[in-house]
């Protein structure tokens, strides 16, 4: 072990067996109301914690020193808390972890961020169906931005090719292999809605899914334990499963990181659109609306008047998908 | 008494190790089966939910299919328990314990179906109270797990402190276990309308979202368990000395058949909803029944279900083929089968196609689910047989704790 990773994973052992912290104050950004499990769940660190402390000499003692580092990782993360629960300093230690281990694994360097959202915003998304031809240029985007997996060419965004005179779910065709604007159709894109009342989030059995306070529906990677309930309960189908295990090649991975964003996932876990957090909580866009060629995407703050998505809920004549299931989305389209 | 709880489980182990040569090639086929199911899921677990024939459109198959199957058998052991705890009906207490001998198996081989449907099934304590985080009320599935492990617990407590003070010659105290009898069969109520909740609180999917759907579980299970029990009651009958009347039978063969005849009923109402105005939220049934752009994988399970389902209601509905024993298991079997198709094939999957925006893609089972699946399904037969095999002896006062009168 090299000098310096050394001293890192002493000052990162003595930090493992200094005093127990619990969820104290600064815990949350948002409240959950949910002060009753909060507490349980603070005892319920402290005793896996020692559960760790216990084991870990075990791992110590056997395999060469990057190994070692890397299974004392591994057990640390697999007893860490939901995120929404974990205090500013645990949050940072995952944080910690999780780009040591890329670096141990794959010798990748990534920075992830957990950058909470922006005061006074809230964001939409309106989807102009006159300038969108199809080009699926944000689908491109979108997969390298979000570190989506390549081997089942997983897409967050569905462009659905759509006969003139339907309006219906089932008139629509996102498997379309010829050149575009055909004639005769238009173009409709799908991606997660955001909404702002999410069946996803009520039905999950752990609370790895949620909404945050700027309007993003964000999944825990390391909470979720894969059931795709929240799949069977999206009305848009916009979850996605890792059904094997997803990869990405290092020369391709994003390093500019969220926690709650396009972090490298793992087998077995959901994961889903999340109006590209690493970028949008920057003040960027996301990355399907900067991609688009034709001007189809405008994404902004809903709560500033002056915004382009505020403009256009004022002037044009928009509508959402699947409006009477009282579900909200945040993504409005609208024709010229 | 901590002795006497001794001898208990050293009894329990030699009366479920030692039997005839029959009995030896019967667990160990199971074990096999098991075995099998056990490889297939290493490989699952290696490679992820990818060796399935799931997919991010059909997301459930199988697994869950199996698994609402049998919370509506585990759920129907209180067909036989209602009468015979609370009513006193001493034809039914001869049987009610194989009842809930089949109640803990089946409960067992969902939470087996469930555990190897999660993509993170080593991350399952995240939903432990206290030391993970349960979206209770809110989540239908935390309702399911808080339901189907405290009526694992009923069904275990109750018969084993009946066994036990059996064993103990002594009688068992009614003030002790009937109020939680009484429990248990609400219970048993709940844990299949919380099951079908599950699927009929999502409004993403117009085929589950109907208020038929607890109802119409209850009927269809109500057939399938009491024809799974009566089933059993006929082999033990005909393979040990523990005597089963035939009134028994009969009373059993009627509840399924009204059962079967209230589910078929409730089948007409959704066909009649679905297809007397078929808008686009019938597309899954039109799907099912006829196929849909040229997409008909499900026809052939459904018509079969169908078919089998009206045979059997059919030859239970005449009281006269009813009572022959050669037309009553045969239909049992039908009844049984149909039912299974029914919730899974007919039920879970085509929830799923097509897809809420439209998209049709079809599911068909890979071997390895085929595989894990029966595995699971062996370990159920398993687990029942160990249980029947220690609770006969005892309920033919054969075993009894050493040093009581026998």
């Amino acid at each position: 072990m090299s000098g310096g990773a050394k001293a890192w994973f002493q000052s990162w052992l003595r930090k493992w067996n200094g005093p127990a912290g619990g969820c104290g104050a600064g815990l949350l950004s948002k409240s959950i109301g949910r002060r009753d499990a909060l507490k349980m769940l603070g005892g319920g660190a402290a005793a896996s914690g020692a559960v760790v402390n216990a084991f870990a000499p075990v791992n110590l003692l056997s395999g060469s020193s990057e190994e070692r580092e890397k299974a004392v990782i591994d057990w640390k993360e697999f007893f860490k808390t939901n995120y929404r629960l974990m205090n500013d300093r645990e949050r940072a230690d995952t944080i910690e972890r999780l780009e040591r281990k890329y670096k141990l694994e794959r010798n990748l360097d990534v920075k992830i961020s957990t950058a909470g959202p922006l005061p006074n915003v809230l964001y939409g998304y309106a989807f102009n169906l006159s300038k969108c031809k199809g080009y699926r240029e944000c689908i491109r985007a979108c997969i390298q931005e979000n570190n989506q997996d390549r081997a089942s060419n997983m897409q967050y965004i569905r462009i659905f090719e759509k006969p003139m005179g339907s309006m219906s779910v089932e008139s629509g065709d996102a498997r379309y292999y010829h050149e575009v604007p055909a004639e005769g159709h238009f173009y409709m894109g799908t991606q997660c809605f955001q909404c702002d009342n999410p069946p996803c989030v009520r039905v999950c059995p752990t609370g790895a899914t949620w909404k945050e306070q700027d309007g993003i529906v964000v999944i825990d990677y390391d909470w979720c334990i894969g059931c795709r309930y929240c799949q069977a309960a999206c009305p848009y189908w916009a979850r996605r499963f890792n059904w094997k295990e997803p990869t990405v090649p290092n020369e391709e991975v994003n390093p500019n990181q969220h926690y709650l964003g396009n972090r490298l996932r793992k087998k077995g876990v959901m994961e889903k659109c999340t109006y590209c957090i690493q970028r949008t909580r920057q003040g960027r866009l996301p990355a399907c609306a900067e991609a688009c060629p034709t001007g189809a995407r405008t994404f902004g703050n809903l709560l500033d008047p002056g915004s382009e998505i505020r403009y256009i809920l004022a002037h044009k004549k928009v509508f959402r998908l699947k409006e009477d299931l009282n579900t909200e989305p945040k993504f409005w389209y609208y024709m010229d | 008494m901590p002795m006497t709880l001794i001898y208990f489980l050293r009894d329990a182990l030699r009366e479920a190790t030692s039997g005839g040569r029959k009995y030896h090639l019967w667990m160990g086929a199971l074990t096999l089966v098991m075995l099998t199911g056990a490889y297939a899921y290493s490989i699952q677990f290696r490679e992820g939910l990818g060796v399935t024939g799931m997919t991010d459109h059909v997301s459930w198959g199988l697994y869950i299919s199996n698994f609402t199957f049998l919370v509506g058998v585990a759920a129907a052991a209180v067909m036989l328990v209602m009468p015979a705890y609370i009513l006193h009906d001493v034809d039914f207490k001869r049987a009610v314990m194989l009842g809930e001998g089949v109640a803990v198996s089946a409960v067992v081989m969902c939470l087996c179906f469930v555990m190897a449907d999660m993509g993170g099934p080593h991350r399952g304590w995240h939903l432990i109270p206290v030391i993970g985080y349960f979206n209770w009320p809110q989540s239908m599935l935390t309702w399911d797990v808080i339901v189907l492990n405290g009526y694992l617990a009923l069904n275990l407590l109750i018969p084993f402190y009946i066994l036990f003070s059996h064993y103990r010659n002594r009688d068992p105290n009614p003030t002790l276990y009937v109020p939680f009898v009484i429990l248990s069969v609400f219970w048993a109520v709940s844990i299949h309308l919380v099951t079908a909740f599950l699927y009929a609180g999502l409004v993403a999917r117009p085929f589950w979202n109907s208020a038929l759907m607890g109802p119409r579980f209850l009927a269809s299970a109500f057939a399938a368990g009491p024809a799974l029990i009566l089933l059993a009651l006929a082999v033990i009958r005909s393979q040990t000395s523990f005597a089963i009347e035939d009134t028994t039978i009969r009373k059993l063969s009627l509840v399924i058949t009204v059962a079967a005849q209230i589910n078929l009923i409730m089948l007409g109402c959704e066909v009649f909803k679905e297809f007397y105005w078929p808008s686009e939220h019938s597309a899954s049934a039109v799907y099912l029944f006829f196929g849909h752009h040229g997409h008909h994988a499900l026809n052939p399970w459904i018509w079969t279900s169908i078919a089998m389902n009206v045979v059997a209601t059919g030859i239970m509905t005449v009281h006269s083929a009813r009572r022959c024993h050669h037309l009553l298991y045969p239909a049992c079997v039908l009844l049984f089968t149909a039912i299974w198709i029914e919730k899974g094939m007919g039920l879970i999957v085509p929830g799923f196609i097509p897809s809420p925006l439209g998209e049709l893609v079809e599911y068909m089972p890979t071997w390895i689910e085929v595989a894990v699946t029966l595995g699971i399904w062996a370990t159920g037969l398993f687990v029942f047989t160990v249980l029947v095999r220690v609770a006969l002896p005892i309920e033919l006062g054969r075993l009894r704790a050493p040093g009581t009168n026998r």
